[in-house]
């Protein structure tokens, strides 16, 4: 089932275009990942799906009823703004404690209901924000690299509930990351982007293309060869057995 | 009403209903760090008072009307990528300074001007009252209507439209808010205060609350308390009313910040 379809898409600021041409689809169950360096336009093309921006171009078409589920890539919550964690679950329309407890539970952070937001640490954080998207069990759910600012460890369980909630749940899974090796192992599909769509496809096709080379080949060199080994040789348990550990 | 006749019984009236309605609007105005927006209002506002005593309108229209037209102004002026900050520091600095000129054609009217600046509680007539407890309703039916989806779309523009909630429009809301607290507040306390009276009862609230609802009635009860002991201390010193209520509001601040901690 087709959940979105991007045609055509232009996205620009006051007068500085950040997108153009993007054509770009999504069906049922998938896990996308978009990749590109910074400012090639991913939170861009993650607002313009959700429709938080217009497109000065192009349109974008959710499939009827869609429901998003949405994982900002950082949420700065005021100090001065007073705020539970259950709170907060009950933005902007109060959901009824079950509904609360399970999403909590679904996304790892069990026990924080009570607790003030601004106490959380950062990966308390990032589950209830999961939790928070989970809510309205949605078919897909959209994270804006959601796992900036947790460490190693943190961000590859942050991933593994992520696996977790597509197993259970089927919703479809469209992240952006800066997170390669996560991109190889995890996604059924992965686009490159940089203003355009340079290149797309399977995470091995990406990642041999020439484009995808000449964006992410001279500064990362060295810590790409070493994921792209990890991928090809190692593919399950080193990254899983890091995980945990 | 007999009472009405009392012009220290009117103040307190316009004082609480100002503060009623500051309150709530300002722990919006300071959970969402838009302080300054306050002040670029409240200085619009005086070119809109300036204008309306150059055009014969009424005062409170004319502050509306160019409290309005300046939040129209900074989200277009920051939609076309000029930084918030910037935008507001040129329009907040021009409107007062404009104002300030086109007022001193009418030479008449600059004893006037003065009372807008600073504020003059003590000459609200019943007919300001029923402006002011107007707006002051108003603002907080409007708030209160609203409140989740301000919450909202407070804590990230795309976390509220992924919640079905418009962003652009809760803070077209909250602009309005804010420009009808400004137009009914700057008789009270003037408008170079007037960001005093938005933002210290809510800071002042702040340590004592848990739930954003909370906070905001915790800052009314600060604001009311505030107008209420400034007109009193005024009264006491013989001191000017709107920056005696700053005073006192700002003496709660400091008791409520330094007592929980």
């Amino acid at each position: 089932m087709r959940l979105i379809a991007v045609e055509n898409l232009s996205v620009a600021y006051g007068g500085t275009t950040v997108l153009s041409g993007v054509d770009f689809r999504m069906d049922a169950g998938e896990i996308v990942t978009i990749v590109g360096p910074n400012g090639s336009g991913k939170s861009s093309l993650l607002k313009a799906i959700l429709g938080a921006i217009r497109p000065s171009r192009g349109r974008v078409t959710r499939a009827p009823g869609l429901r998003i589920g949405y994982v900002p890539q950082k949420l700065f919550i005021d100090q001065t703004l007073p705020l539970t964690v259950d709170r907060f679950l009950n933005l902007p329309r109060p959901v009824g404690a079950a509904a609360r407890d399970a999403a909590l539970k679904r996304a790892g952070a069990e026990d924080l209901g009570k607790k003030q937001m601004s106490a959380l640490s950062g990966g308390q954080f990032q589950r209830v924000l999961l939790a928070r998207a989970l809510l309205g069990d949605p078919q897909l759910l959209i994270l804006d690299e959601a796992t900036q600012g947790l460490d190693q460890p943190g961000s590859a369980a942050f991933y593994e509930e992520i696996e977790a909630v597509r197993r259970d749940t089927g919703a479809a899974v469209l992240m952006v990351s800066h997170e390669l090796h996560v991109v190889m192992a995890a996604s059924d599909r992965v686009i490159c982007l940089n203003g355009h769509i340079c290149c797309e496809g399977a995470p091995e096709h990406v990642a041999s293309a020439p484009e995808y080379r000449a964006l992410f080949g001279t500064g990362t060199r060295g810590t790409l060869a070493l994921y792209r080994h990890e991928h090809d040789h190692a593919h399950d348990h080193t990254e899983r057995d890091h995980g945990h550990g | 009403m007999e009472l009405l006749d009392s012009f220290i019984f009117r103040a307190a009236l316009a004082g609480t209903g100002v503060a009623l309605a500051a309150a709530p609007l300002g722990c919006f105005v300071v959970w969402r760090r838009m302080a300054y927006f306050g002040d670029a209002t409240a200085h619009a506002a005086i070119l809109g008072v300036a204008l309306a005593l150059a055009l014969s309108k009424p005062v409170f229209a004319g502050a509306l009307i160019m409290a309005l037209v300046m939040g129209a102004a900074v989200t277009m002026l920051s939609d076309r990528g000029l930084a918030v900050d910037t935008a507001l520091g040129v329009l907040a600095h021009s409107a007062l300074a404009f104002g300030l000129v086109a007022v001193s054609f009418l030479t008449d009217v600059r004893v006037d001007l003065m009372a807008f600046l600073v504020g003059d509680i003590l000459a609200v007539s019943r007919a300001d009252l029923a402006v002011i407890w107007t707006g002051a309703v108003l603002v907080v039916a409007l708030l209160t209507w609203r409140w989740s989806a301000l919450l909202v779309s407070t804590l990230n523009a795309e976390l509220a439209r992924a919640a079905g909630v418009d962003a652009r429009r809760e803070q077209m809301i909250l602009t309005l808010a804010l420009a009808v607290v400004v137009a009914v507040a700057i008789k009270v306390v003037g408008a170079l205060l007037i960001a005093a009276l938005l933002i210290i009862p809510a800071a002042a609230a702040r340590p004592l609350a848990r739930t954003p609802e909370r906070m905001g009635v915790i800052a009314a009860a600060i604001g009311v308390s505030s107008a209420l002991g400034g007109l009193w201390l005024a009264w006491q010193l013989d001191a000017p009313a709107g920056p005696s209520i700053v005073c006192v509001a700002a003496g709660l601040f400091a008791v409520t910040s330094f007592t929980s901690r």
